[in-house]
This record gives C-alpha cells, sequence and structure tokens, in this order.
C-alpha cells in the first residue's frame, strides 16, 4: 500500500524519476538563495529575473528550436542585463525600484510571448511559459544538476561574506570586504538557478522552488544558516509530494510541485516556532528572568 | 600608538551641495575629540570620509595606516536580522582573518570576552532581534572591542541609551583613550562633552572651532554653529572659494 503511494510511480516510470532529479538538484540550490533575496527584501526580484529572461529563452528558441544550450544561451544574456539594469534602476531611484522593476518584468513577459507566439504555436508557448517537468531531457538534467552542484560551492566559498554583506553593508565597506563584488556573484548564482528552474517550471513559477520554500524556513529558525536548511528541507519534501501528487490525482505536475511548496509555506506560517500564528496563541508560563 | 588623521581643506557633499565645506585639522594620535554641531551639519558625513565611506568633493584625508573602527548610528542596522550576538561579535576580526579563513578558539573567546565585557555574557546564542537598543549598542561596542583598531570613530555612541548603558560604555571610550587609541565621537550631549572630551570640533558645515572644548564651546561659537545650519540655499551656485 505505501509502496504503491510512494516507491511504485518512480519505479515503473523513467520520466517520473527524472523529474524527481531535476526537482530535488533545484531543491538543494535554489531556496538557500531565496534566503538571501528574502533578507534583502528582493522577494520580488527573482521573479522580475524569471520573467526577464523570456526574451532571451524566445530569441535562443526562434533560432535553433526547443534546444536547452541555445534557450540557455538567450536566457543567462538576458537575465544578466535585466539584473545590472535592475541595479542601474536601483541605485538611480534610491531604491525605490518596485515601480521601475514591475514596468521591466510586463515589458519582458510581453515581449517573450510575442516573440515566441509569432514563430510557433501554442504548444510550444504554453512549453516555455509553464514549463514541463515531466519533459526535462538529458541536458535539462545536466543543467540542473551542474548549476545546483556550482551552486552549492559558491555558497560555502562565499557565505560569510553574502551574510556580511546583508547585515551590514557599511562594516562590509569600510572593512574593504568588496561587498560589491559578492552581491554580483550572488546575483549571477540566481540568474543561473533561474534558468535551471526554467526548464521544469517554465516563467511563470520558476522561482517557486526558490522563494517560497525560503519564506517558509524564515518560520523555522532564528539564524540564516538554519533558515537555509530548512528552506532546502521544505523544497525536498515539496518535491516529492507535489510530483506524487500530480501522478495520483492527475494534475499538470509543475504546478503541483509548487501548490505542495505553498502549503509548506502556509503550514510554516502556522506551525513553526518562529513568529507562527499557533505559537502566539499558546500561553506559556512566563520565565523568572 | 598610531599616526594622525590630516583633513586638508576637505569638502564633502550630498548632490553637491555641501556637507562638510573646506575643513582642515588633526586629530592629534591618542587624541580624544568630540565632533557636535546642529542636525544636517554634516557630522556622520565628515566620520563615514574618514573611514572611507564617502567620496571627497576636495582636499584630501591623510590616514595612519593602521585600521579605523566604525560605530555606525544605530538606526542604519537592520536589528532583525537573523544572527547571533556572537556571530556579530566575531565580524570584528574581519581585518584579520577576511572571507575565508578559520576562526581560531583564541578569536572565538576574544570574541566571548568582547560580550562579557560590554556586559553582554551569556548572550552568545541570543538572536540580535531580541535585545534591547541599550543591549544592541553594547553588542557593537563588542565588535569594536574585537576589532582592537587604533583609530576608532563614534556615531552618536550613545543615543537611545538608558544612563546606566551609557555610563558602561563611555567608561570603555575613556578606557581606549588612556590605551593611546584615537577617539572621535559625534555627540549631542553638551554637558558630557564637557565633562570628559579634551577636544571639540563645532561642526556647523563650516568649521566653527577645532580646539580645546572650553574654547569651542562658548555661547558665541554656538549661536554661529546654529544660524550657518539654518541658512541652507536651495538655488546656490558653485563655490568660489579656491581649492
Amino acid at each position: 500500500m505505501l509502496y504503491d503511494l510512494l516507491i511504485a510511480p518512480f519505479a515503473e516510470f523513467g520520466f517520473l524519476r527524472r523529474a524527481l532529479v531535476g526537482c530535488l538538484a533545484l531543491s538543494v540550490a535554489a531556496p538557500p538563495l531565496g534566503v538571501f533575496l528574502m533578507l534583502r527584501r528582493m522577494s520580488l526580484t527573482a521573479d522580475v529575473l524569471a520573467h526577464g529572461i523570456l526574451p532571451g529563452v524566445a530569441a535562443g528558441f526562434i533560432l535553433a528550436g526547443l534546444s536547452v544550450t541555445a534557450m540557455s544561451l538567450g536566457g543567462l544574456a538576458a537575465g544578466l542585463l535585466v539584473t545590472l539594469g535592475a541595479g542601474a534602476i536601483s541605485r538611480a531611484t534610491g531604491g525605490r525600484e518596485d515601480s521601475a522593476l514591475a514596468a521591466l518584468y510586463l515589458l519582458a513577459l510581453a515581449l517573450g510571448v510575442t516573440m515566441v507566439s509569432a514563430s510557433a504555436g501554442s504548444v510550444e508557448l504554453t512549453h516555455l511559459l509553464f514549463g514541463s517537468v515531466l519533459g526535462v531531457d538529458d541536458p535539462a538534467l545536466f543543467m540542473m544538476a551542474g548549476v545546483s552542484t556550482v551552486t552549492l560551492l559558491a555558497l560555502s566559498l562565499a557565505w560569510r561574506p553574502l551574510v556580511l554583506e546583508c547585515f551590514d553593508p557599511s562594516f562590509a565597506a569600510a572593512e574593504g570586504a568588496r561587498g560589491g563584488a559578492w552581491h554580483l556573484l550572488f546575483m549571477a548564482l540566481v540568474v543561473l538557478n533561474v534558468l535551471a528552474a526554467f526548464q521544469a517550471l517554465g516563467t511563470m513559477m520558476a522561482v517557486g522552488l526558490m522563494m517560497l520554500p525560503a519564506v517558509a524556513g524564515r518560520h523555522w529558525a532564528r539564524q540564516v544558516g538554519g533558515m537555509a536548511y530548512a528552506a532546502s528541507l521544505i523544497a525536498i519534501l515539496a518535491s516529492v509530494t507535489g510530483i506524487l501528487a500530480s501522478y495520483h490525482l492527475d494534475v499538470p505536475t509543475g504546478p503541483a510541485v509548487v501548490l505542495s511548496a505553498g502549503a509548506g509555506w502556509v503550514i510554516s506560517v502556522l506551525a513553526g516556532p518562529v513568529d507562527g500564528v499557533l505559537a502566539r496563541f499558546r500561553r506559556h508560563r512566563h520565565l523568572t528572568g | 600608538m598610531s599616526g594622525a588623521i590630516r583633513l586638508c581643506d576637505v569638502t564633502l557633499s550630498h548632490d553637491r551641495h555641501p556637507a562638510v565645506h573646506h575643513l582642515s585639522g588633526e586629530f592629534a594620535p591618542g587624541s580624544l575629540t568630540a565632533i557636535v554641531g546642529p542636525n544636517g551639519a554634516g557630522k556622520t558625513t565628515l566620520l563615514r570620509a574618514i573611514a572611507g565611506l564617502h567620496r571627497l568633493d576636495g582636499g584630501r584625508i591623510e590616514r595612519p595606516a593602521e585600521r579605523i573602527a566604525l560605530l555606525p548610528q544605530m538606526t542604519a542596522l537592520d536589528r532583525s536580522f537573523p544572527i547571533f550576538c556572537l556571530d556579530v561579535a566575531m565580524l570584528g576580526h574581519w581585518g584579520r582573518v577576511g572571507a575565508f579563513r578559520a576562526i581560531s578558539p583564541n578569536r572565538r573567546a576574544a570574541a566571548e570576552a568582547a560580550l562579557e565585557a560590554v556586559g553582554l555574557g551569556g548572550f552568545a546564542r541570543r538572536p540580535v532581534g531580541s535585545l534591547s537598543a541599550g543591549q544592541f549598542q553594547r553588542l557593537l561596542f563588542a565588535r569594536l572591542l574585537v576589532q582592537d583598531a587604533p583609530v576608532i570613530l563614534l556615531d552618536e555612541p550613545f543615543n537611545a541609551v538608558d544612563a546606566r548603558t551609557a555610563a558602561d560604555l563611555l567608561r570603555l571610550v575613556l578606557e581606549w583613550h588612556g590605551q593611546g587609541r584615537t577617539v572621535v565621537a559625534v555627540l549631542h550631549d553638551l554637558d558630557l562633552v564637557r565633562r570628559e572630551f579634551p577636544e571639540t570640533l563645532l561642526l556647523a558645515r563650516d568649521p566653527i572651532a577645532w580646539c580645546r572644548t572650553e574654547e569651542a564651546l562658548t555661547a558665541a561659537n554656538r549661536l554661529r554653529a546654529r544660524m550657518m545650519a539654518e541658512a541652507w540655499d536651495a538655488t546656490a551656485g558653485p563655490c568660489g572659494i579656491a581649492a
């Protein structure tokens, strides 16, 4: 019974195993980045990026069809452009960049959809917008695993400067810690992870496995490191339950995974030990000192 | 213990409006100086420029080769950030360990001792979000202790803290002075400045006085500072003083 529920689908179908491996690769690397984005109050930036890469991906698609390499290179170029553009806008507006970012991502989304629609049918458009977790091929899988590996290595190296740059940028500057360079490296990692997630989840939900677990992780730890572990764990659980749910209930896989991550967030908001809603209602005797 | 900080005709500005205007002078090695003046007089900007965080619009600043530690205004930091007190204190080691080197047990012990010294013993594993304003300021002083720099710049160190915390922190400042470090503090409490700080720079965009405290804080000087700060010209043309 339990075997039928949890193991059989993966034992039986290769495409489910591939989907699982792809989502797990995304789950270990992207959520820690999401935690840093959240702490920098840049939660929306990831979403802007995911939309911003669409014109680049579309350009790659027009030139070479549904090729992972071409679409990724196009997306990478567009992603870096949007990142630098967003940074420039942020500096020019003194930190009040949200309206300009909203304009940027609507523009990019419309441009991308126009480009794809003009050169292909609605099947391809759906594929780019919503991804196809069950359709990840070998190149896409290698890309996700590669990005995940690079991200984990880079995070383990750059952890201390990233935390410092988040917490006290002017101390970092006074100590000559090159906060700006670390921030650029960090944003490059975010672009790579959005691109990897894009293969499976499409433009609209690419950051689902990055931001939802990160925002949920906030309710399980009081330290950046703990939040990152919690976020990755939530993402892993969401990947497994999402894929299984989509198989058993016959619903689309990408949305099922993101919905599971969303359920993880709701549970965390309610039951998490840090700032959880339920913890507020449970009354403990106060301590003596 | 350290060289002097020499300011030569320094001008600092925000959007070309000068915040500090043609300031020259010297913080002598081992001196204890208060910077006072009305709000918007350029005090914070000057500290940031000495620490190398604000671009000079004119003139130059000669710094000693040694490291300079800066205590920022508390409001400049996110006090809800998920980090433990001990980790914040250990940030003070940055100049020695940088981004990659491991923190040795000795350095860890130094950070723990610094927490103890500011009255935060037992707070090592507490998140900074649980600290009061006064405790947070004590924590930033612990980081300064760990930094162990020969030049220390303090931006409104006793703001928003109670009398006892202010007294404890002042004791640390006087200890640093006793050890021969150069200390510069932006302050608003003139009684405190008169009591404890031998030198004063009275700043109101233009320097009003920079000398022994009792000579600097005369009624006439304070009135001049107030007048200067209130006269702000939105349509000011370029400054004609030769650089």
